[in-house]
Parts: structure tokens; sequence; C-alpha cells
């Protein structure tokens, strides 16, 4: 390997989901989109600062639980109050 | 390595050591320099200004706020693909220190020249070497010259050996203060079009570049496991080895481009039947073969090894060279506070235990040491281990009296 | 004008890759999120010590998909200008962006910064303010607000707060702005507008830290939009010899209209210890800096 390819991996990253880790397991509570709430507004997106919520094509939300931490801005910032956070680990 | 080398045409200039660096700087078609004013670096950068404003030299000039600023901004050229240059010494390049070692473990090629002086207080713009060897450390290769001619070519091949994809590693060349910055010397230069196909323009790719649309990489964050940060350090002292083969290959080429063959990194004066050996880097290296030569006359089987290149640290050489000498008497103009010479605290390892060894320090705060004085050291030296068999004398504070 | 029917193209796009390692409701992922969808996630970023070097995660992987080059605190803009200067040479026209904090920009790397910006550098330069050094554990730092705890201002700190913003303004470059979070079309607009114009570019962007300012997790967004309701935050943009107050912050230019300053503070824990007679003398700085604002709006009009 050439002093160029062994700095791959070690001194040079490349991006992946995850590099801080599994970060799903971080969560205390976790949001829950009300779809019948839901206006589609596509703010939770906006925010999100893991970038784990997805505004699809027909603009429903869709949130990945890998990597939710559950900060709860999603929640805050939803107009119509279509969030709700769960404890975790409650039925 | 390049094909076929010729020699190269060349046209003979008297020019003081800075403007000589400047001028290999323009021959080396260097695309980004900046770099904070100090004594006695400033005519190396005016120079360069002065080039770029006429044209001889297409680059970006870049006026920085501070030392620090300087390195800063050339390591972001490199890292952005550019062949990229500055120059400092002894306040300025400690303003940097903390970007040296950034720089050389980023891999990123770059070239600096320091010209040495002393660090104060109290302020003094004289010589000393202290500075350079302050940063042998970091990750930069370090050569220093001994004359104008060679402060250019070592500016000059620096850029090809930082560059060689077996090394990137950063080279800092140093030049004695005003005794080489400031004195005029006859040098000969070659052309650009003769340099130009010896050294090519710079490949932005290797080893990576950060620009707009390129890939996008990540340059330095946190390691998953700090082993990754060892592999990392061994990495380096992997280039640093390699760097060694390199450096020859590159003074190789050279004395064919140019008929100037230098030993890769060291030169030994009249050491093939010495049984003493004096060990020194720099300008001064010449003052000491005049004693040597005076020496020689007397009857001292005497020889002078001289370091041209500190890092990678020329171990081979070094041991190969004072193999089945009697003594050995290294000179610093330098002083590693509470311990003694920097080169002699480097060499006294390999000196076998029967092997007398005097480490010297002499012309700190930057006072000259004439050749005479050189003689009447070393003779000292020579004469007290023939009385006595071998000395070991770690620091030998040469300090003359001062008139008045 | 971005609307959000435009960044709906962004709707799956992952700028930055979910799992960095930010703490819950790090406001700096969401300001990144928007600056890339302002530059159509096509730039290079300077990145000095900071949170953002930590929130990537760890080597061989990158929270990052645009080229990033990570360096020491006080070096940032300058690394910048050498970058720009090296890919301008190649006819390379892309954005070449610093990331920095407030600690990097209005401490320790502040020559650097004036450096950068009195070359008039062609780099975008975009302060995250989270208000004091958050990544070493919430230490004051130049733009801490006056009497805010931090842990080495524990019983509230005693300098106000610099204003680097205006500082640039001094340096006299092209473009310098303020920006909140809670504003993103203000901010990628400001963006956009930025990059229509060459030389050094200056963002100040507003980043409410819940761990530092001993805060909900949730309330990144809401205190930026508090910051800016009550007036404490100033949304103003400078334009090559224009400066205007931005549309969100024209309304609060009537103290009547500002909310409470204490609905900002109450949500905050670093302002818990705070008296009527502090937040009284807190509400005639916020007023004094309304005058200074406006006066300049007057000057370069």
């Amino acid at each position: 390997m050439s002093v160029a390819e062994k700095l791959r991996g070690l001194l040079l990253s490349t991006p992946a989901a995850g590099a801080g880790g599994r970060t799903g397991t971080w969560r205390v509570y976790r949001p829950v989109v009300n779809y019948s709430k839901c206006t589609k507004c596509g703010l939770c997106w906006l925010y999100c600062p893991e970038n784990v919520i997805d505004w699809l094509e027909d603009k429903n939300v869709r949130i990945n639980y890998d990597y939710c931490k559950g900060c709860g801005i999603c929640a805050d910032v939803c107009p119509v109050k279509a969030i709700d956070m769960v404890r975790e680990g409650v039925v | 390595m390049t094909g076929q080398i010729s020699l190269a045409k060349q046209v003979k200039k008297v020019l003081v050591g800075d403007h000589a660096v400047a001028e290999a700087v323009k021959l080396a078609r260097v695309n980004v320099i900046s770099a904070y004013p100090i004594t006695p670096q400033t005519l190396i950068v005016e120079r360069i200004s002065e080039m770029i404003e006429r044209g001889e030299l297409k680059a970006d000039y870049i006026r920085v706020e501070s030392e620090f600023a300087a390195l800063a901004t050339v390591y972001g050229a490199a890292a952005g693909g550019a062949r990229a240059f500055t120059a400092t010494s002894s306040h300025g390049l400690f303003y940097m220190y903390e970007m040296l070692w950034w720089a050389a473990a980023s891999r990123v090629p770059l070239v600096m020249a320091v010209v040495t002086r002393v660090l104060g207080p109290p302020w003094n713009i004289h010589d000393e070497h202290s500075d350079l060897l302050a940063i042998r450390d970091s990750g930069w290769i370090i050569g220093m010259a001994q004359n104008v001619q060679e402060a250019f070519d070592m500016t000059l091949t620096a850029f090809k050996i930082s560059e060689d994809e077996k090394v990137l590693l950063p080279v800092a060349i140093g030049l004695d203060g005003f005794i080489l910055s400031h004195t005029a010397e006859p040098l000969d230069i070659p052309s650009q079009e003769d340099v130009g196909s010896w050294l090519p323009p710079r490949n932005p790719r290797i080893p990576y570049t950060i620009e707009p649309g390129g890939e996008p990489i990540t340059m330095g964050n946190l390691p998953k496991n700090d082993v990754y940060h060892a592999l990392l350090k061994k990495y380096m002292d992997e280039s640093m080895e390699n760097a060694k083969k390199v450096i020859a290959e590159v003074y190789d080429e050279y004395g064919k481009l140019t008929g100037r063959n230098y030993g890769p990194l060291t030169e030994c004066y009249r050491c093939s039947d010495a049984k003493y050996i004096a060990v020194s880097m720099g300008a001064w290296s010449g003052d000491i073969m005049g004693a040597i030569e005076r020496l020689r006359d007397e009857g001292y089987p005497v020889g002078l090894l001289r370091i041209r290149y500190l890092r990678p640290f020329p171990e081979e050489d070094i041991t190969a060279w004072i193999n089945g000498a009697k003594g050995v008497i290294v000179f610093d103009r330098d002083y590693s506070a509470g311990l003694g010479g920097v080169l002699a605290s480097e060499i006294s390892g390999f000196i076998p235990s029967n092997v007398s060894f005097e480490g010297v320090l002499a012309g700190l705060g930057g006072f000259d040491v004439s050749p005479d004085e050189f003689r009447g050291i070393i003779k000292e030296f020579i004469d007290k281990t023939e009385r006595e068999g071998p000395i070991k004398i770690r620091k030998y504070w040469y300090i003359p009296k001062v008139e008045g | 004008m971005v609307t959000m029917t435009e960044l709906h193209k962004y709707g799956t796009r992952k700028f930055i890759m979910p799992g960095t390692a930010a703490c819950p409701g790090c406001p700096l992922q969401v300001g990144m999120r928007q600056l890339a969808m302002a530059l159509d996630g096509k730039f290079v970023m300077v990145i000095p010590a900071g949170c953002s070097s930590i929130i990537p995660g760890t080597a061989p992987y990158t929270t990052y998909t645009v080229p990033v080059l990570h360096v020491p605190f006080a070096s940032s803009p300058a690394v910048a200008s050498g970058i720009v200067r090296a890919v301008r040479q190649r006819g390379n026209e892309g954005p070449v962006v610093v990331w920095a904090g407030d600690g990097a920009t209005a401490d320790i790397g502040f020559a650097t910064l004036s450096g950068a910006a009195y070359r008039n550098e062609d780099i975008l330069y975009i302060m995250a303010d989270n208000e004091a050094y958050m990544n070493t554990g919430i230490q004051a730092s130049g733009t801490t607000p006056w009497m805010a705890w931090t842990t080495t201002s524990p019983r509230g700190k005693t300098e106000d707060k610099k204003d680097v913003a205006l500082i640039m303004l001094m340096h006299k470059v092209p473009y310098v702005a303020t920006a909140s979070i809670a504003y993103p079309m203000d901010f990628i607009d400001k963006v956009r507008r930025a990059m229509q114009v060459k030389g050094f570019r200056f963002i100040h962007l507003h980043a409410p830290c819940p761990p530092g300012w001993k805060m909900d997790d949730a309330y990144t967004i809401r205190a930026a939009r508090l910051a800016v309701e009550t007036g404490a935050w100033i949304l103003w943009e400078y334009n090559q010899g224009k400066l205007t107050i931005s549309p969100p912050s024209i309304p609060f230019k009537d103290r009547a209209r500002r909310k409470p300053l204490e609905e900002y503070l109450k949500i905050q824990g670093r302002f818990a210890h705070l008296k009527p007679e502090d937040i009284k003398l807190m509400e005639e700085k916020i007023d004094r800096q309304w005058d200074l604002i406006l006066k300049l709006a007057e000057i370069y009009k």
C-alpha cells in the first residue's frame, strides 16, 4: 500500500451513518407521529438535528429510530402538536 | 525517477542567501507563498513579492498577520492541492509551532526556509541554530545549508523530496542568519526550462485534496481507537526512513542536472583516513574545514562530518563515519537547556564507551568563531585524548574573553 | 426567496449522516443542514477545534458529506485563505466555507479572522454561536452574554458580549449578517445572497445549546425564536453598502411588540440566578443594541 492509501480510514474518513455510534440507544423518550393530526408541513424534518426524519415525496414523515436521540425538538416545533414524546420501555 | 536527465544550462549569479532561496522558489514555480517578515528572513519574502509583481513568478502571495497565519495559510494551500512555501526565523518559527506538528501529521507536502536566529530575551538578531533544532520532533524533514549555493540547491530539491509519494512530509531548510542570508556568494543557477523538466508541477491528488466538488473526505476527526493514531505515527516513521532513500535519489538526479554532487544526508571532509572526527551543521562548517586543513598540516589525522539533514536522523552515515575513530568532537551552535548541545546529545548515543567524546557549545548568541579558534578547541581535545585516553565531556562551553 | 416547497426536494437527502456524536437537541447540525440546503450540498468546510470537531464521530467514518479539513483552533480563517487561493488557481470557483464556533472566532482565532477579513479572502465564514466554549465543558467565551452562568463565570459573566459581526462590518467586507437557526428561510436566503458576492462574507448564526444553557433538549428552536421575539437577538444584513433589519426582526424594532425578556430567560438555567434589576439592565442593553443597529441602518442606506 502506498503512503497515501495507508492514510485512508486513519487520517481520512468517509461519510457513513452512525459515525457517532448507534445513537438510537441514547433515547429516553421516542417521538411518535400522530398521522391523523399531521399536516405534512415538514417542519419536523427541517429542524431535526440528527437528520433522522424523512420528508417523503408525498410529504408524509418517517422517523429512523436507529439514530433518533429523542431530543424532542420535532415535538416542540410541530405547529399542531402531532408528535408525542413517549417514554421508552413503556408499552 | 524522472526520465533521462542531462546537464542543465546554468547562469552564474552573485546573490545573498535569502535571494538565492527566493530564486529557488521561483524556479520551483511555487503556487502559493505566505510569510510574515522577521529579520533575517525578510529579504526572501521581499524578493518573492518583487518577482510576482514583475510577472516572473505566477503565484499568490498572501500578506498575513502573523507567522502562525503564514504556516496555516500555506498548509491550507497544500491541502487544497497547491505547491506552497513559507519562510521564517526564531520567534516566528516558534509562533507557528502548533501548526508545524499539524502540517506534518496531515502529510501534505510543504517547504519552509528557516533563517536561523537567536531567541530572546535579550533581543538578538544574530545566528544560532536553536530555533531550527527545536522543531526536530515535529515530523518535518530538516536540512541545513553550508553556503549560498547549497541554500539554493536544498530549497529546490526540497519540493521534490516533500512531494515524493513515499515521503509526503514537509521539509525545512535552514540557512544561517546574516552569515548566509545576507552574505553574497557566487552560485550557479539552472534554467527554468531545465528545472521544469526535472521538477514537474505538483500532483494535487497526492495524497489527497480538499476541494469543492472533490471527494467527500474528512481529514482529522477523532480515531475510533487510539491504536489508529499510533499506526499513523509508525507510518510517519516509515516515511522518514523512505526519505533517506528518496533524498539520495533526488540528489543523484540533481547531480546529473547541475553537476553538483552532494553526499545526500551527510558529507565527510577528509574522513577516509581520519582518526578524529569533528561534527557540525551549517555555515561554520566551512570555518571548521579551514581548521581541519591547518591541523592536517600539523599532522593531526582529523576530518569533518557535516550533517546536511538532521531529520531523518542519518544514523547509518554517522555510525559508518565514526567507526574506528579514536575521538569525536561535536560543535553545537545551540543549547538545549539542562542538557547541552542538541547534536552532541543526539550523537553521543552512537559513541562507543572507549571512544573519546566532547560536545562543544560555541557561537551561542551569534558570536563568531574563527578557524583558528576551532583549531585550538579541536587540538586541545585530540591532545588530551592522546595523553589521557578516552575522555567524555558532554558540555564544553567555549566562551571567548570580551574586550572592555 | 426560498420556500418549504423548494426545500421539499431535500426531503430524503442526508446532508449530514444520522448518528452523530452531538448532544441531543444540538443546534449545530440544524444550522449545518440549513447551510447545506442553501449551497445544494456543494462546498468544502474548514472546521477549527470545537463541538463540530467531535460531532462527526470517529474515523474511519464521519457524518459530514462534503470535503472537510479539521484544523487547529486559531487557524481556520488562515487555512481557508490558503485553500481558496489553491483551488481558485485551478479554476475551481466552488464555495470554501469556514464553520467555526464562537471560541474559535471571537477569541483564539480573532487575529486570523481579522487577517482574512481585511484581505477580503473569498470565503464564507459562519460563526455558529452557542455562546460559550461548549466542547470543553461550558466555559465563558467572548460571546457569552452578560450575566450568563458558565463554569468559569459561576456567579454570572461580568463582561459583555463581544459583537463580532459589527467588528467584521468595520473591516469593510462586502457581506455581514446575523442569522438564527429558528429562522431557516432567512438564513438560507442570506447564505444564497452571500454567495452572489465575492470576497469575505460573514454570518453570525445564533445556535442555542441545551446542555450549555441548562435548557430542555427540546427547546433549542424555541430558545432561538424567543431570542428574536424578545429583541435579544437582532436579525440584520449588510450587503455591499446597505444595512437592513431582516423581516423576522422588523416587528421587534418597536419595544412594545417585543415579548417580555423573562420568557427567553426563564427557560435557560444559565440565567436562573438573575434578579429583577439584572433583567432590567439587560433590557437596557438590548435597547441600546437596537439603537445602534438602527442608526447603522440609517448610515448604510
